[in-house]
């Protein structure tokens, strides 16, 4: 009995997930042979991205390192911009989720600005801080900004009112009542917000990097596309893959620490 | 003793397409200093409109609340609330949620005396053991007691109580009308609450305000409670009067669905309130006080 449930588990857990990727390895090996010459197959790949993956932090030059080293630094990038999104995101939720007048007056401008690419964003952040860094910061702030603003909102509006009847009725202060009643009551939703910027975050990153040709790993992926060295491509696809379920799963854990409240 | 709480002509209407509603007409009432009174009446006939007028969490369209001699505008913690619901923030502990109510009352006070107030009336209530326990791992019953405990906290000079007991089990009920009273009678407060449960009134309560039912609901008798204090469940039930004035409260509230199912068409009420308003709740519900009248008296 025990060591069936055993074998079911390693069944979902393990056999199954290596089944899957075996499929997708086998598709990937076909489509280099049969379909694309200039695709580069699983074993070309492993062959050329030994280096950067058996020395994930070694500096040969500029645009020449490490994986990790890489993805090092598009994580600075990203975490500055993230703080700036959290940091810009969060109130302006607040004040939607609070005040009608607010949410009247800004809600079709931040519906429209929403779906904006961050290609788009990313010559205005050029022009306004004429410098490739600060205007992947805007970038990636502008665009990740928005599910904190919108799930803080829902968030604040979705406050039971016997909570704020609390607040009333013990005649609690206004900063009293952000921070006893209003914050602890919309964290569980400003925590799902935070995780959806996360990702795209990371999503930004890439095309941030791309555009304005700073290391990290989008820049290296793109550098690589024009060196004609296309094994690194698909190492930074992966990479990138790989980095963004990470932080996804680590934004989940916080998330579930505050979602028991 | 004077009239502490004087409601005045209180009225509440609601603007709608269809012309003005009127929820409560012209309520007048006056509680003395340490009187318990109860408000009774059938689901929506607006006596919980009433009390979180007195609470100021529903503004007044017409009247007045004087307390204490100043007439009362907005909510204030000199009035003590305690919501059917308990109403706890789950992010606090017990403890933490009636210091919320401490720290704001008692601000001049040192940090240990307002930890002493808190601990006090947890303790008073029967948590002594659960200070520190989150709501969610507390039980109804438990919850309702931090509810009591922070509502009398915050030494308000009027209690109000919003059907607190509506969602307990009976045996709950009956130990936290004894808490209840017993910290009452302690601390004198003067307390109105509001009920649909005819043997909580008589067991509670001093004087009974019986109101008709909604629209424009006002105040259709008062019934003087005169059991002496300190009241035994026991002694309460088997008093000679006691049937009779249960009579009366069941008669008028009999009286009031009859009304209602002359001059309202069954389809416009809500199926809630027909359910509680069928003629035979009266006796179901002796029946079943009864029984557990009889339950309370196996486990003591």
């Amino acid at each position: 009995m025990i060591t069936n449930r055993r074998s079911e588990f390693k069944l979902d857990w393990l056999i199954l997930p290596l089944l899957g990727a075996v499929v997708v390895l086998l598709l990937w090996q076909m489509a280099s042979t049969t379909w694309s010459k200039d695709l580069p197959g699983p074993l070309r790949t492993w062959t050329a991205s030994k280096p950067y993956i058996m020395k994930p932090f070694e500096k040969r030059g500029e645009l020449d390192q490490g994986i990790l080293r890489f993805t090092w630094y598009s994580l600075v990038l990203v975490v500055k911009g993230y703080t700036v999104a959290l940091l810009v995101g969060t109130p302006i939720g607040f004040m939607l989720g609070l005040s009608k007048f607010f949410s009247k007056s800004f809600d079709p401008i931040i519906q429209i600005l929403r779906p904006v690419s961050p290609l788009a964003w990313l010559p205005l952040g050029l022009i306004l801080f004429q410098k490739s860094q600060p205007a992947a910061v805007f970038t990636i702030a502008v665009c990740a900004m928005w599910p904190t603003v919108l799930n803080t909102a829902v968030g604040v509006r979705s406050i039971p009112q016997d909570y704020l009847n609390v607040a009333k009725v013990l005649k609690l202060s206004r900063t009293r009542t952000l921070f006893k009643v209003l914050i602890p009551a919309t964290l569980p939703y400003m925590f799902t917000g935070f995780r959806l910027s996360l990702g795209i975050a990371w999503l930004v990153i890439v095309a941030a990097e791309m555009l304005t040709g700073s290391p990290g790993v989008g820049g290296f992926l793109w550098q690589e596309y024009n060196a004609l060295i296309y094994e690194h491509i698909i190492l930074c696809i992966l990479t990138i893959g790989v980095i963004g379920f990470v932080l996804d799963r680590l934004m989940s854990l916080v998330e579930r620490r505050f979602k028991t409240v | 003793m004077s009239d502490y709480l004087i409601l005045s002509r209180l009225t509440k209407i609601y603007p709608s397409p269809d012309g003005p509603d009127i929820i409560v007409k012209e309520f007048d009432l006056s509680i003395r200093k340490g009187e318990f009174v109860c408000l009774i009446g059938h689901s929506g006939c607006g006596k919980s409109t009433v009390l979180s007028m007195i609470a100021g969490l529903n503004e007044i369209t017409a009247g007045a609340i004087i307390l204490a001699g100043k007439e009362l505008s907005g909510p204030g913690p000199d009035r003590g609330m305690v919501f059917q619901s308990p109403c706890l923030l789950p992010w606090m502990t017990a403890f933490e949620n009636v210091m919320l109510g401490v720290n704001q009352v008692f601000y001049t006070a040192a940090r240990e005396e307002r930890r002493q107030i808190a601990e006090y009336y947890l303790c008073v209530v029967g948590l002594a053991d659960a200070m520190d326990k989150k709501p969610a791992e507390l039980s109804q019953g438990m919850r309702q007691r931090v509810g009591i405990a922070r509502a009398f906290a915050l030494s308000p000079k009027l209690l109000l109580l919003d059907e607190p007991f509506g969602m307990l089990d009976s045996l709950t009920r009956f130990e936290l009308q004894q808490v209840l009273l017993d910290l009452w009678r302690k601390d004198q407060k003067t307390a109105l609450m509001v009920t649909h449960d005819v043997d909580e009134a008589l067991f509670l309560a001093d004087r009974i305000v019986m109101m008709t039912n909604g629209p424009a609901a006002e105040v259709g008798g008062i019934l003087e409670v005169r059991f002496s204090r300190p009241r035994h469940r026991k002694e309460v039930m088997e008093h000679p009067d006691y049937y009779r004035l249960r009579e009366q409260l069941v008669a008028f509230l009999e009286n009031q669905t009859r009304r209602e199912a002359v001059s309202t068409p069954v389809s416009a009420e809500d199926p809630d309130a027909r359910n509680k308003t069928e003629p035979q709740l009266p006796s179901r519900k002796a029946a079943r006080s009864a029984a557990s009248l009889s339950m309370a008296g196996g486990t003591r």
